[in-house]
């Protein structure tokens, strides 16, 4: 079954390189068929990755499953290395999962729907260009967590950049440009103290395959040599995380990023961070994590407070839904700073939690865009439960689930990180991390504090129509080619609530969060046993 | 055994599921005739379950205490008698255990005296509510959501109760602060109603966090969150332990039982429907907070610094949420208070070392206070507003309710034969034996035991007030303010529809009845003690009012009529001392991050523009500047190369 990743990452690329092929001017035929292609090959990826949970064999789920491994570069001995085992199989099927549904949000049922960037008319979206844009960004993304190899890791988080570039660039809102020249250099800065930090590993050790790094826990490594560098691949990871206070460059791009833009940036391409700390930095390079595990804990509980105090005053839906991931980023950056298996356990589940939760989030703050033509919370002016009761209904629901309500999968990773906080490894000082452990608590509740302000001015009240047309003329360009005076004609009060496409985006992910919520074995099962042996545990 | 109490548990969760996805379901029309038909099919979705759950519910009870369950465990003691810190007795049951990397998870009920005897009283209570909803909001456009999530609560209180791992209980415990918060913004077109809702559930999740820490450290000590086998590991434990553990938990129970420093939410979440007040903030999801000490009684049995505290707040806030009662003109309100005080009876009687006592209390208030507060929803539905100074002479025009009211004051006030007299003895009784032995330092016992004295007079006069004020006299003819959001259904006054009106006749029966289970118990020197105190109370306010009947009898509180009214200002103060510097926090944390954090990312990128448009002078397009240089370079290197070389 080991073809299995390597189509995971052939199908895609072929998908996107049959889009090169020469092809007649965007007609509507050529519309339907350009959705077809890209639900097909989305599709097919997503069901490449269930046949491989399917396969996978859960009761030896430390073990790197269905690899290979053959040579690619044989001068410098880099090696084109794949698996998977618990850590990376949940994350590969979120992201085929989440390409599946933004495709599927793109390209279901009525093409002329609103957000659907994929209409053939409308001369500046560039429909097959966004396809192929998506596609490669999923091969960089499944190939992310699935390299076993330091540098291929590496070159797929690199591949990540330029297409999420683009699509912030291209298909983005009024500043994009800005938004977007900011991701791509600060993210690439990050990832040149990342590669310094794996060459350094490289140098030290003479090897670059992780799993022969990870069960060698260090040795070979000196304490300094290590100390150095986990802090250079840390920064480089925790760029892409984002921790505090390297994260600024995430509101602009959110607040900027189309809907599908925004729903992968958090879904997936912030998990790229965390697994970075799961998979190279503290298996790796034990005694720097273990040394500097005092740090990373405080940035993340850092982190906690000052996104949560930082949602609190934003007026802009999407800003603060980014805020909100820097917050919840902090917990999962807590529990790895833990160094314990519950923490650690902790820190994949709230992963993969906030993987769904945000990005059904930013699909609700991208339909609200949609209908009202802003995200900035006074010109929405309240009373949706009354105007569009099924989409405020979601937005509730989904602003519950992220703010940590047991029994909906934000609360077990958060539950667990703080529960690692309260009896840290060994060697780690206890009074600090309890410390930690208090301040991560505030930080609970003034998530909710946050979240129910939101939804208390958004949801709540009567809806009055504070939208006027000014504001949705401004904001209408967003798609690049919509004309101010369509938008116009399109009056706030015959809006449709949540539409079949938008329906079928969101219920998976709804049905996932409340699996996750009500069953968190399921994923325990699978990380529990890796997470021991990547900390050397018993 | 374990499956019939799962069963009870998942009946009404399902139901809230049906409720929210199905009642509009499969055309999902709005308006005129759709919405009744969705209303009367989210009826039946919401009652029957509910009403199911109740009898298997009184059906584990019984068959508990008679011994009949068919499980292994021994027929268990019924109602909660004093089950000494040998443990806990019961049927558990184990559906799996979740490996979490250091404490397992394990997903279990257990079902004993005490969760048997309060999943009765939470299922009837809810049954009843779900009756009476139908004809308080039965037209209402929001109807079918609103039993739904009615339904989830009743599923997760359940799930509170039979919880036999604390973890499990937490998150029964979390979906019910939830629905709590749901509930309360009802009518969110309000925006006082929306932000009620909010304040009651950011200050429950406050204490909440300190509750999960609590569990945190018990856990970690016990090595289990089972509540068996950390109850089983006490002894093991060190003081400061279980100090600590209790304390946090502590913090759990005062946000959701609404206690001092706490309470501040409670008041405010009248704002809900009054099927809902009674349901979450006067019979159930308030007494959780006392319900979960009495489960982890043998843990705090063990703190007696934990203890000193409980019984200071419990005295402070019995004595305050009393006298803040009595200056209150809305009818919902005093209940409220009226609630936060007798919650803090029950937990002086905890602090007291009466377990039982203060579980007996729990019992009978929540039958009690459930009637009083649907009771008082008949009068609100019937004048259309929730003050008293609108209301006189009821008894007229509302004779049933006023019957039934008058049930609830008594057992509120204590006065024989209603079941508050019997509870209120005990709990008395626990406190008068704490002067001499006990847990409590002599100096909180002493504070204790005078408070409940204290209360038990303002308790008779408040309620007395309450009494008064809504049935006799005569009504002020002033006119009517505007009415609440859905409140006002009506202007000309007559008794409520019958599905409004046999819940309360119902729940008439045990708050008169329910106490005579404790008639052996009594203690008669006690009793009168606390009767005379009551009568008291009761009389000062009736001499007040007969003097002038149109007058409120609050104004014999003279200067301390405002701070009471006012419940002492903990509102402002809190809103001076928390919310507004978080707010003010949040600003500037977000102006920081716009200047300082991101300044500097920004400030970087222009320094790097700077320094390349510093190097760029060098590449200003002169030839004879490049030659210069060039000329200069190899000079540099021939006169290195002689003096190196």
């Amino acid at each position: 079954m080991n073809w299995v990743l390597i189509a995971l990452l052939g199908v895609p690329l072929a998908g996107a390189a049959a889009l090169l092929a020469p092809f007649r001017r965007d007609t509507a035929a050529g519309g339907r068929l350009l959705q077809t292609h890209a639900l097909a090959v989305s599709g097919v990826t997503f069901a490449l990755s269930v046949v491989l949970a399917a396969g996978f064999d859960y009761g030896d789920a430390a073990r790197v499953q269905f690899s290979t491994d053959l040579a690619w570069v044989p001068g410098l001995d880099l090696r084109f290395h794949l698996g998977v085992d618990g850590i990376s199989l949940p994350l590969v099927v979120l992201t085929t999962l989440l390409v599946f549904l933004c495709s599927v949000y793109l390209c279901w049922g009525r093409a002329d729907g609103p957000g659907q960037l994929l209409r053939p008319k409308t001369g500046g979206n560039r429909p097959r260009a966004l396809v192929f844009t998506l596609l490669v960004l999923e091969v960089g993304m499944i190939g992310t967590f699935l390299a076993l190899d330091l540098l291929l890791f590496f070159v797929f988080f690199e591949v990540v950049l330029i297409p999420m570039y683009f699509v912030i660039a291209v298909w983005g809102g009024h500043a994009r440009r800005a938004a977007a020249i900011k991701f791509i250099l600060y993210t690439l800065l990050g990832s040149v103290v990342l590669l310094l930090g794996l060459l350094l590993i490289w140098a030290q050790t003479g090897t670059l395959d992780m799993i022969a790094l990870a069960r060698a826990h260090g040795t070979g490594m000196s304490s300094s040599a290590q100390v150095l560098a986990f802090i250079a691949v840390g920064i480089g990871l925790a760029v892409k995380t984002p921790m505090w206070p390297l994260h600024t460059w995430l509101p602009a791009a959110h607040t900027e990023a189309p809907t599908v833009g925004s729903v992968l940036l958090a879904g997936v391409l912030l998990k790229m961070g965390t697994y970075g700390f799961a998979r190279i930095a503290i298996p790796v390079l034990p005694d720097g994590a273990a040394a500097m595990a005092p740090w990373l804990g405080a940035f993340a509980v850092i982190g906690i407070i000052y996104g949560s105090l930082a949602c609190l005053a934003q007026r802009d839906l999407k800003r603060m839904i980014a805020y909100s991931s820097i917050g919840h980023m902090g917990f999962v950056l807590l529990g790895f700073a833990t160094l314990t298996p519950v923490g650690v356990n902790g820190a994949l589940f709230g992963n993969i939690a906030h993987g769904l939760i945000t990005a059904l989030l930013f699909f609700i703050a991208g339909a609200i865009k949609d209908r009202y033509g802003t995200t900035d919370m006074p010109s929405l002016g309240g009373g949706m439960l009354s105007r569009l009761p099924h989409l405020g209904s979601l937005l509730t629901f989904a602003a519950v689930a992220s703010l940590g309500m047991p029994g909906l999968a934000g609360f077990w990773g958060e539950m667990l990180a703080l529960l690692g906080a309260y009896g840290p490894a060994a060697g780690l000082s206890r009074p600090l991390y309890l410390t930690f452990m208090a301040l991560g608590g505030l930080g609970t509740v003034l998530t909710a504090a946050y979240f129910l302000l939101m939804l208390s001015r958004v949801t709540h009240g009567r809806s009055v129509e504070t939208v006027h047309a000014p504001v949705l003329a401004a904001v209408g360009g967003g798609g690049g080619g919509r004309r101010p005076g369509t938008v116009l004609r399109v009056g706030i009060a015959r809006v449709r609530d949540v539409t079949g496409y938008e329906l079928a985006a969101w219920v998976p992910l709804i049905a996932l969060i409340l699996l996750l919520g009500l069953w968190p074995k399921t994923l325990l099962l699978v990380t529990g046993p890796v997470v021991r042996t990547l900390l050397g545990a018993p | 055994m374990i499956a019939v109490a799962a069963l009870v548990i998942l009946l009404p969760s399902v139901a809230a599921a049906a409720g929210l996805l199905g009642s509009r379901f499969p055309r999902g029309l709005r308006g005129g005739a759709a919405d009744v038909a969705a209303n009367r099919r989210a009826a039946w979705i919401a009652v029957v379950p509910t009403g199911i759950s109740t009898v298997l519910a009184a059906w584990l009870a019984y068959a508990g205490w008679s011994g009949r369950g068919g499980g292994p465990g021994e027929p268990f003691p019924f109602p909660a008698g004093p089950s000494g810190p040998s443990g806990i007795g019961g049927v558990t049951g184990t559906l799996d255990v979740i490996d979490t990397g250091s404490v397992p998870i394990s997903v279990g009920l257990l079902v004993d005296g005490l969760s048997a005897s309060i999943a009765v009283l939470v299922t009837v209570v809810a049954l009843a509510v779900q009756i009476y909803s139908i004809g308080y909001l039965g037209d209402d456009r929001r109807y079918p959501s609103y039993s739904a999530f009615i339904s989830l609560f009743t599923g997760a209180m359940l799930l509170v109760v039979y919880a036999a791992d604390l973890l499990v209980l937490y998150v029964g415990w979390e979906i019910m602060g939830l629905c709590s918060y749901l509930l309360i913004g009802h009518w969110w077109e309000d925006r006082a109603n929306s932000r009620a809702a909010v304040k009651a559930f950011l200050v429950t999740r406050l204490g909440d966090v300190g509750f999960l820490f609590g569990i945190f450290v018990l856990g970690t000590a016990a090595g289990s969150f089972r509540v068996a086998d950390v109850i089983a590991k006490v002894p093991e434990m060190s003081t400061g332990t279980i100090v600590a553990a209790t304390m946090l938990l502590l913090a759990g129970v005062a946000g959701k039982s609404a206690q001092v420093p706490l309470h501040v939410w409670l008041p405010d979440a009248m704002a809900g429907p009054t099927p809902i007040s009674a349901l979450i903030h006067a019979a159930t999801m308030v007494a959780a907070g006392i319900f979960i000490v009495a489960r982890l009684y043998p843990v705090f049995l063990g703190a007696g610094p934990t203890l000193d505290v409980l019984a200071v707040l419990a005295a402070l806030g019995m004595l305050g949420a009393a006298l803040a009662a009595l200056a209150q003109d809305d009818l919902k309100r005093v209940l409220a208070y009226s609630t936060i005080s007798q919650l803090a009876y029950m937990a002086g009687a905890l602090a007291a070392g009466s377990e039982s006592a203060a579980i007996f209390h729990l019992i009978t208030h929540g039958a009690f206070k459930a009637l009083l507060f649907l009771c008082a929803g008949a009068v609100i539905h019937a004048v259309g507003s929730n003050l008293m100074s609108t209301m006189g002479g009821l008894r007229r025009e509302l004779p049933i309710t006023f019957a039934a009211m008058t049930i609830g004051f008594a057992a509120l006030m204590g006065l024989p034969p209603a079941s508050g007299f019997f509870s209120k003895d005990e709990v008395l009784v626990a406190m008068e034996r704490a002067l001499s032995a006990g847990p409590l330092t002599d100096a909180a016992a002493l504070l204790l035991y005078g408070c409940a004295l204290a209360t038990i007079a303002v308790t008779g006069a408040y309620a007395t007030r309450a009494w008064l004020r809504t049935f006799f006299g005569e009504r002020p003819v002033n006119a009517l303010p505007e009415p609440e959001p859905g409140t006002a259904h009506v202007v000309d006054i007559h008794e409520a529809p019958a599905t409004m009106r046999w819940p309360i006749v119902i729940l008439a029966v045990p708050a008169l009845l329910l106490g005579l289970v404790g008639i052996a118990e009594v203690h008669w020197g006690t009793a009168a003690l606390s009767v005379v105190v009551a009568l008291l109370g009761a009389g000062a306010v009736y001499a007040a009012w007969h003097s002038d009947p149109l007058g409120d009898p609050a104004r014999m509180l003279g200067p301390f009529r405002a701070p009471c009214e006012q419940a002492f200002y903990v509102d402002s103060v809190y809103t001076t001392l928390f919310v507004r510097p978080v707010l003010g926090l949040a600003r500037l944390v977000a102006r920081t991050d716009d200047r300082v954090v991101d300044g500097a990312v920004r400030g970087s990128g222009r320094a790097t523009v700077g320094l390349a448009s510093l190097v760029r002078l060098a590449q200003n397009g002169n030839a004879q500047l490049y030659v210069t240089g060039l000329l200069a370079g190899v000079l540099l290197i021939a006169v290195g190369a002689v003096i190196f070389g």
